[in-house]
């Protein structure tokens, strides 16, 4: 009577290929959905330029010796970081389209697996974080951007923020599962990542903020990911005193696999009521 | 002692046998494909959605869920595919609890949503290809099958081009097809053929009925009576969360009494007359439809009614039942 439609696979396999086949929607989306690229690369340009040519000269006598007197030497690998966040707000957005739009009832009447729209959305947009922080070295190289130690840091540096921009993308989805409306949605994230963004040592060492603001701004995620970026692409003079390269990205690893314990299983919980 | 050994060998096959017999009865039981009993919804404290949902679907042929706005129809289905869980009752599809085995439901059902959920930005064959692979099947076949399926809903010419670009009905019908690519035991359409053209309609009809020629249930919810009529071998009516009325639209037009009288009136006069006579339905402006299970005697006890109050109707007519006329009779206490 149970007329199955298809063979049935096991669980495992059955995951990985649904997400594979996801991933490969939401890739699709994103290469075809007009300005969903070129928007992703406009924000932190703009930040790079705005920042470089507008504070750059203000904040320089501040900064570690790692930085070579060179505030955009500073600032990239800390916008780096920053945007692993911010473009979150994508993934976000991306969710609750999907909801709005009846996708995600469609997926939820397949007999597929419950986690494969969850993990194929932060999948895919490894793929968008990968080509902002891409974007954003270019632009940087461009104008005066000089990493200090070896492509090899350099490319480890990249792998740490993907893996962080991936646990962030969780969060998001969640977000994005219980805002459901994509308008709202974009008002919510950046509610949520501008005031992270802004109290971290992106922009200025934590040293020149206020007593009561520095113990939250040294320690919250931006600034780790932002000192393990800095301490892997100019060396350990870059960091300020007390904190260490080592030391920074375990603390990235930890808010990562931390994000990820949270929201995953949220983000699973959130899209079987969705 | 040998006669007790066998004295129990006796009565425990005996008691096996009942079982099995227990069993195939069970199974024949199982001839319906979705069994649901006292089925609850509710969203907030003001809207009651379901308000104790019995029915019972046979397996094969067409069964309709007939029902105006807001009866509780999407909801119903919602449940039936494991979208929203019900507060309370159960539901069993194809053999499984929807709320204890989501996952067998899921692989008997196909489902195409009242809005047509396609992927805008693939195209009509990528669509297809996605669900198939979703419903589990290798690359290649979910392929095939999807290229069959849009040679079948009239979409190959358009299976290159991006859904995006697709017209309100071709969108339609692409959801229609996705929804039978993992050929599913058990097709839930709500509301399939509204906003497609009269002639696409007919196609999704057509479709429908090679689909249960080749062994499909179809459960569909529509606002078209002459839909239900065309299509269904059972119809439930739905008003207000509940199952008002279930069976064949024979046996529906036949629970209004066999016959109807259509007045026509003066406009001043329907309401009037509408209050003089039991079980009136009023139609148009001017019209009123009446039970007559009587047939000629109910006709001449109903002018002779309206001729006491001064009304003459304007045209008098005596005919069967449509299936409008068991709605509206059944729905009338919403109004
Ligand atoms: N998510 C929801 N939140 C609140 N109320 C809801 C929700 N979904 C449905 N309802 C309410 O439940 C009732 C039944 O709605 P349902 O969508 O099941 O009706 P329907 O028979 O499908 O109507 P239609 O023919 O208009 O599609 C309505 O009063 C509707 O407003
Ligand atoms: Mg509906």
């Amino acid at each position: 009577m149970t007329a199955i439609a298809a063979p049935a696979r096991p669980g495992l396999t059955r995951l990985i290929t649904d997400t594979a086949v996801i991933t490969r929607r939401n890739l699709r989306h994103t290469l075809r959905i007009p300005g969903v690229l070129p928007l992703s690369a406009v924000m932190p340009v703009i930040f790079i330029l705005m920042f470089t040519y507008v504070f750059g000269g203000a904040v320089t006598a501040s900064l570690p010796p790692g930085a070579e007197d060179a505030y955009v030497n500073w600032l990239i690998p800390g916008l780096i970081a920053q945007f692993a966040l911010f473009s979150g707000a994508n993934t976000a957005a991306g969710m609750a389209d999907d909801l709005q739009k009846g996708s995600v009832d469609r997926f939820r009447s397949l007999p597929m697996a419950r986690l494969a729209v969850p993990a194929g959305r932060t999948v895919a947009d490894l793929t968008r974080a990968l080509f902002t922080v891409l974007v954003m070295l270019g632009v940087g190289a461009l104008i005066g951007f000089r990493w200090q130690t070896d492509l090899l840091h350099v490319l480890a540096a990249i792998g740490l923020v993907l893996a962080f921009a991936f646990s962030v993308a969780w969060m998001m989805v969640t977000v994005g599962l219980l805002i459901r409306s994509a308008e709202a949605v974009q008002a919510a994230v950046y509610m949520l990542v501008f005031p992270l963004g802004f109290t971290s040592a992106v922009f200025v060492p934590v040293e020149t903020m206020p007593g009561w603001l520095q113990t939250f701004a040294a320690h919250q995620p931006v600034t780790v990911v932002a000192g393990a970026m800095r301490g892997l692409m100019l060396g350990p003079d870059a960091l300020p005193a007390g904190h260490t390269v080592t030391g920074d990205i375990l603390w990235t690893l930890a808010w990562s696999a931390a994000l990820v314990a949270v929201f995953a299983p949220l983000a699973t919980r959130a899209y079987e009521r969705a | 002692m040998l006669l007790a050994w066998a004295l129990i060998l006796v009565l425990s096959f005996v008691y096996s046998e009942m079982y099995l017999i227990k069993f195939t009865k069970g199974e024949v039981a199982m001839a319906s494909i979705v069994q649901v009993a006292e089925l609850r919804k509710r969203f907030g404290k003001e809207v009651t959605a379901l308000g104790g949902v019995d029915l019972d679907v046979p397996a094969g042929g067409v069964f309709a869920l007939l029902g105006p706005n807001g009866a509780g129809k999407t909801t119903l289905i919602r449940v039936l595919a494991t979208l929203i869980e019900a507060d309370s009752g159960t539901a069993r599809v194809a053999g499984a609890d929807v709320a204890a085995e989501p996952a067998a439901v899921r692989a008997a059902i196909g489902l195409a949503g009242q809005y047509a959920a396609v992927d805008e930005y693939l195209t009509g064959a990528e669509n297809l290809e996605m669900v198939g692979r979703l419903y589990g099947l290798g690359r290649r076949e979910a392929r095939r099958r999807g290229e069959e399926v849009l040679e079948r809903f009239g979409l190959a010419e358009a299976a290159g081009r991006y859904a995006k670009t697709y017209s309100g009905g071709m969108r339609r019908r692409l959801d229609l097809a996705a929804s039978l690519v993992g050929r599913p035991a058990l097709l839930i359409l709500d509301e399939p053929t509204t906003g497609i053209d009269p002639a696409s309609r007919r196609d999704v009809w057509d479709m429908i009925e090679r689909l249960v020629d080749g062994g499909t249930t179809v459960l569909l919810t529509t606002q078209y009576l002459e839909e239900a009529d065309r299509l269904a071998d059972r119809i439930a009516v739905i008003d207000r969360g509940r199952i008002v009325s279930e069976g064949t639209a024979d046996e529906l037009k036949d629970r209004t009494g066999g016959a109807v009288i259509a007045l026509g009136l003066a406009a001043a006069d329907r309401d009037k007359a509408a209050a003089t006579l039991t079980g009136a339905v009023p139609e148009g402006d001017t019209g009123l439809h009446i039970p007559a299970p009587n047939g000629y005697a109910d006709l001449r006890t109903t002018v002779d009614a309206l001729v006491a109050q001064g009304i003459e109707p304007t045209a008098v007519a005596l005919r069967k039942p449509t299936l409008d006329d068991v709605f509206l009779e059944l729905t009338a206490a919403a109004r």
